[in-house]
């Protein structure tokens, strides 16, 4: 008797207690697995089905596969796709890679300024430039033509943005400030001290950027152009309003097409998703095995060096010159032709007699809409809560990852990281396939937009948590502990705080993003449910252009406020490690 | 028996290949109550895990941590208390100030976290910042403070809740020379004055000599010598911890002679009569280990008695470095450090006489 219990005794202080900071870590894993993985696993087992309809339950099929791969019109949609993708990152990085030497490496006037205007074309929705591009490329109401037609007094059509080259210029020009701040940001890590080493050996200008600026540049350049073509490749907007009136069909398009068909063939559509998810991870896992392998080249020295500029001397003036055309192209022009038209009654172009009926009719239109209200408040809350739930999510997520040693961290790490790959549409798809079955009344609500918005959001989060998380020296927490705090205690008070200038950075650009998002809403949203950019999207469908534009105008407007408040924020909060 | 005591002690963690690190292995010691214990040794010698063990912020492979009778961790019993629970005040080498607080703030923090009346933290913090000399920088921002200054908030915020005992992870290495030869005599006046038991890691040997009651030599996980500082300087156990602390010259030879704790090594400098510690045989292949400052030089033949060891040498360079003189005194084959008066002046290349006492030469197995 005394023996049993005397061999029991020591078993109770073994069992490890429950407490918070498990329950946590558990709730994060669960809720981290559920977003990324279970969608997906519902998209596969959807290609595999027929269409259900009313007289026939679906089955099993390789049908679906068999259309996407075989038929006839894959081949072209596979180089359609791949030409757009490629395309516009090209073009993104040609155009992005120069201006970021301009700004960098040379002594252009006013690039200090330039960097500051060159963000502000991603803060554009991609529908609103988009659209902004057809009022001004259209072959029959785009005032590039009417103006150039005017000028040689002709019909011929000068610009036409429904072709394959027009997709390309649009979303290539709009995704060419990514490219900018990728390569600004490689530019600026190199030592120059590898460049003047190689003038002080006799290398001329020419020699030094062939032999050493290039090859230098070049990982960082593989894996910019890496990551515009996975975010070509997912493009919806420009496919969709310009490839599919003239049947340039992408996989994207194709998706979205195969959906709103009657009868809608959703399986057809995970089909092509599944394959375009294929391409998205394939350019994903290359792009980040390749940053990987980017230690070898690490150009990053963490020491403060200016970085020497090339005096151009008159030449100068000439990338001036291009910096403020760039700036004309892709903020100006867009912006100045939504604002014109959003002044019309009924859109037409610009002239002395359509300048006398400029009234803001448009905006009271889109106030009085009946929907206006109700949409203003489901992005609101829809970008609140995003921000909220991701950046808390993935500040725990992050925690866990950088500081504790929980085994099987690093598949935390890359479950929260996986949406990267998923396109919006795809993830749209998967998503509303997930909750048709399992029902737990979501479906149609303003809560299936939140999930997808959370899941496709949360990495970003997380780029933003984990930065912040390894910069707060690990011994910050740990006399905390010291001092007598718990685990919740610490995290409240030490940990949440120092991470919040960091938190606050990725929140307002959550909410950013969230207020764009297009391609995932779109197949979620149903009557009540809209957000902002569904309503443009409708706006679009229906014709009602110079409502559009008073709506983009408004939304640039406050997304631009947005961004502000963002910078101020991050100098208000910015706390000075030492 | 010790207020902290550290019994059998092991410390192992995977490293990236898998394989296992053994970090600390069977570290045993006593602290008795008021006492400053250091542990010294060369980065990576298991120090600082053994610190963090004791504080709960790493968790051992086995052993018992007991302070005043309480068990904080027992591999045998499943004791394992966490660190917040355990009541020891830390200086981090970083001193680990929150950015996001005032000095205040960050030294009423231990004393909030327990939930304590606004009033008696305030009175508590006022009077443990008056003892580290903040008490007039109260809503400083903790950016804005100097190295020294953020030194002295820590050691506050670490004293604030009354530990039962203090845990010094390399307090001053941050600081910079003159700075930290102050701070040094301030710690060890506030530890006198208060009487706290304390663990100090370094790798600073003059740090552990100036400060320590009792110093525990480690080396790749083990400790290898525990000892007052004078033991540890003047008899220490074998060859890593003679060359770790201070500088040394190590004599080759063998053992011809024993007897009464005294014993006669012949080696290529001729036969030197020295101090043998424990565990010399006769026969035995040694070392012998003399201090610099132990090798008294003079131009005139020196004085001596039986238990001196004198010979004669040449001068083979020497260094002026202001406040002595460093010489290389070639005799035979072997070349010595010795360390002189600066009024010295006898020229390179000229002959010398050496004088060392038996007392000083210490006698290592040279295994």
């Amino acid at each position: 008797m005394t023996d049993s219990v005397g061999r029991l005794a020591p078993l109770p202080a073994l069992a490890p207690r429950l407490d918070l900071k498990w329950l946590v870590i558990g709730v994060a894993v669960a809720l981290v697995v559920w977003l990324a993985l279970v969608p997906l696993v519902f998209l596969l087992w959807q290609s595999f089905l027929t269409p259900q309809t009313a007289a026939e339950p679906a089955r099993y099929t390789l049908e679906n596969f068999r259309t996407a791969y075989l038929s006839s019109d894959n081949a072209r949609l596979f180089t359609n796709s791949l030409q757009f993708a490629v395309g516009a990152a090209v073009l993104s990085l040609v155009v992005g890679t120069s201006l970021a030497w301009m700004n960098e490496r040379t002594n252009t006037p006013f690039k200090t300024l330039f960097f500051a205007l060159a963000i502000i074309p991603l803060v554009i929705p991609g529908i609103l430039f988009t659209v902004a591009w057809i009022l001004l490329g259209s072959p029959k109401i785009g005032l590039l033509n009417l103006g150039l037609q005017k000028l040689f007094d002709t019909d011929a059509v000068f610009v036409n943005v429904y072709t394959m080259a027009g997709m390309i210029w649009i979303d290539g020009l709009h995704y060419s400030p990514v490219a900018f701040l990728l390569m600004s940001a490689a530019f600026r890590s190199m030592d120059p001290a590898l460049e003047e080493q190689a003038a002080m050996s006799g290398a001329s200008i020419l020699q030094i950027a062939r032999r050493i600026t290039l090859p230098l540049a070049w990982p960082a350049a593989l894996g910019a152009l890496l990551i515009l073509f996975v975010r070509a490749i997912e493009s919806f907007e420009v496919p969709a309003l310009l490839g599919l009136p003239v049947g340039i069909h992408v996989y994207t398009s194709s998706i979205y097409q195969a959906i709103h068909q009657y009868p809608s063939e959703i399986g057809l559509a995970a089909a092509y998703a599944v394959t375009l998810l294929l391409i998205t991870s394939l350019g994903t896992y290359w792009q980040s095995r390749l940053s990987r392998q980017g230690g070898r080249f690490s150009t990053v020295t963490g020491k403060g060096f200016r970085p020497r500029t090339i005096d151009l001397g008159r030449w100068r003036y000439l990338t001036a010159t291009i910096f403020i055309v760039y700036f004309v192209v892709i903020v100006l022009l867009p912006f100045l032709v939504l604002v014109w038209s959003s002044l019309q009654k009924f859109y037409s172009a610009p002239s002395w007699a359509a300048l006398r009926r400029v009234s803001l009719d448009s905006y009271r239109a889109v106030l009085d809409h009946p929907q206006f209200a109700n949409t203003v408040w489901n992005s609101v809350v829809l970008a609140l809560g995003t921000a909220i739930t991701v950046m808390l999510v993935s500040a725990v997520i992050a925690w866990i990852v950088v500081r504790t040693k929980v085994p099987g961290r690093w598949l935390l790490d890359n479950l929260a990281s996986l949406p990267l790959v998923f396109p919006g549409l795809v993830l749209g798809l998967a998503i509303m396939v997930c909750y048709l079955y399992v029902d737990i009344g979501v479906y149609g609500t303003l809560w299936i937009i939140f999930i997808a918005y959370v899941t496709r959001f949360l990495p970003y989060g997380m780029r933003y948590s984990s930065a912040s998380m390894l910069q707060i020296h690990k011994e910050l927490e740990e006399s905390a502990a010291m001092s007598g705090a718990s685990w919740s205690m610490t995290f409240r008070r030490v940990v949440l705080p120092l991470l919040k200038p960091g938190l606050l950075a990725g929140f307002i650009y959550v909410m950013i993003v969230s207020v764009r998002e297009l391609s995932s809403s779109i197949l979620l949203y149903s009557p009540g449910t809209e957000v902002v950019s569904i309503m443009i999207w409708e706006l679009w469908q229906n014709g009602q252009y110079v409502e559009l534009s008073a709506l983009g105008v408004m939304l640039i407007v406050a997304l631009f406020v947005l961004v502000l408040l963002a910078q101020l924020a991050g100098r208000r909060f910015g706390i000075a490690e030492t | 028996m010790g207020l902290l005591s550290v019994r059998s002690l092991f410390t192992e963690y995977a490293n990236e290949g898998g394989g296992a690190v053994k970090a600390v292995q069977n570290v045993s010691f006593e602290v008795p109550e008021g006492k400053l214990f250091t542990l010294l040794g060369p980065s990576g010698c298991g120090k600082t895990t053994t610190l963090r063990s004791i504080a709960g912020l790493e968790r051992p492979s086995a052993g018992d941590i007991e302070v005043a009778g309480r068990l904080v961790y027992s591999s045998e019993q499943g004791i394992f208390v966490a660190p917040n629970k355990r009541n020891f005040g830390m200086v981090f080498q970083s001193y680990a100030i929150w950015p996001h607080m005032n000095v205040f703030q960050n030294a009423a923090f231990p004393l909030e976290v327990r939930g304590l009346a606004k009033t008696e933290v305030r009175e508590r913090v006022m009077r443990v910042l008056q003892a580290v000399a903040l008490d007039d920088l109260l809503e400083r921002d903790a950016t804005k403070l100097s190295g020294g200054q953020q030194q002295r908030l820590a050691l506050a915020r670490a004293l604030v809740m009354e530990p039962q005992i203090l845990l010094l992870d390399e307090p001053l290495s941050n600081l910079d020379a003159k700075l930290r030869d102050r701070m040094r005599s301030e710690l060890k006046r506030l530890q006198r004055d208060l009487n706290l038991t304390t663990v100090y890691v370094t790798h600073d040997q003059s740090e552990a000599l100036a400060l320590s009651h009792e110093i525990a030599v480690m080396n790749e996980g083990r400790i290898v010598q525990i000892g007052t500082p004078r033991q540890i300087y003047e008899q220490p156990a074998d060859r890593f911890v003679a060359d770790f602390v201070g500088m040394t010259n190590f004599i080759g030879g063998t053992v011809t002679a024993l007897a009464n704790g005294r014993c006669v090594v012949s080696s290529a400098m001729g036969e030197i009569k020295a101090h043998a510690s424990e565990g010399v045989r006769k026969d035995a292949a040694v070392i012998v280990s003399v201090r610099p400052e132990d090798v008294e030089l003079s131009e005139a033949p020196p004085a001596a008695d039986d238990r001196d060891n004198v010979c004669k040498g040449t001068i083979d360079a020497k260094d002026f470095l202001g406040d002595y003189l460093d010489f290389r005194v070639k005799v035979g084959d072997v070349v010595l450090l010795a360390k002189a008066h600066p009024s010295l002046r006898t020229p390179t290349g000229d002959s010398i006489y050496l004088r060392m006492k038996a007392d000083k030469c210490v006698v290592i197995s040279s295994r």
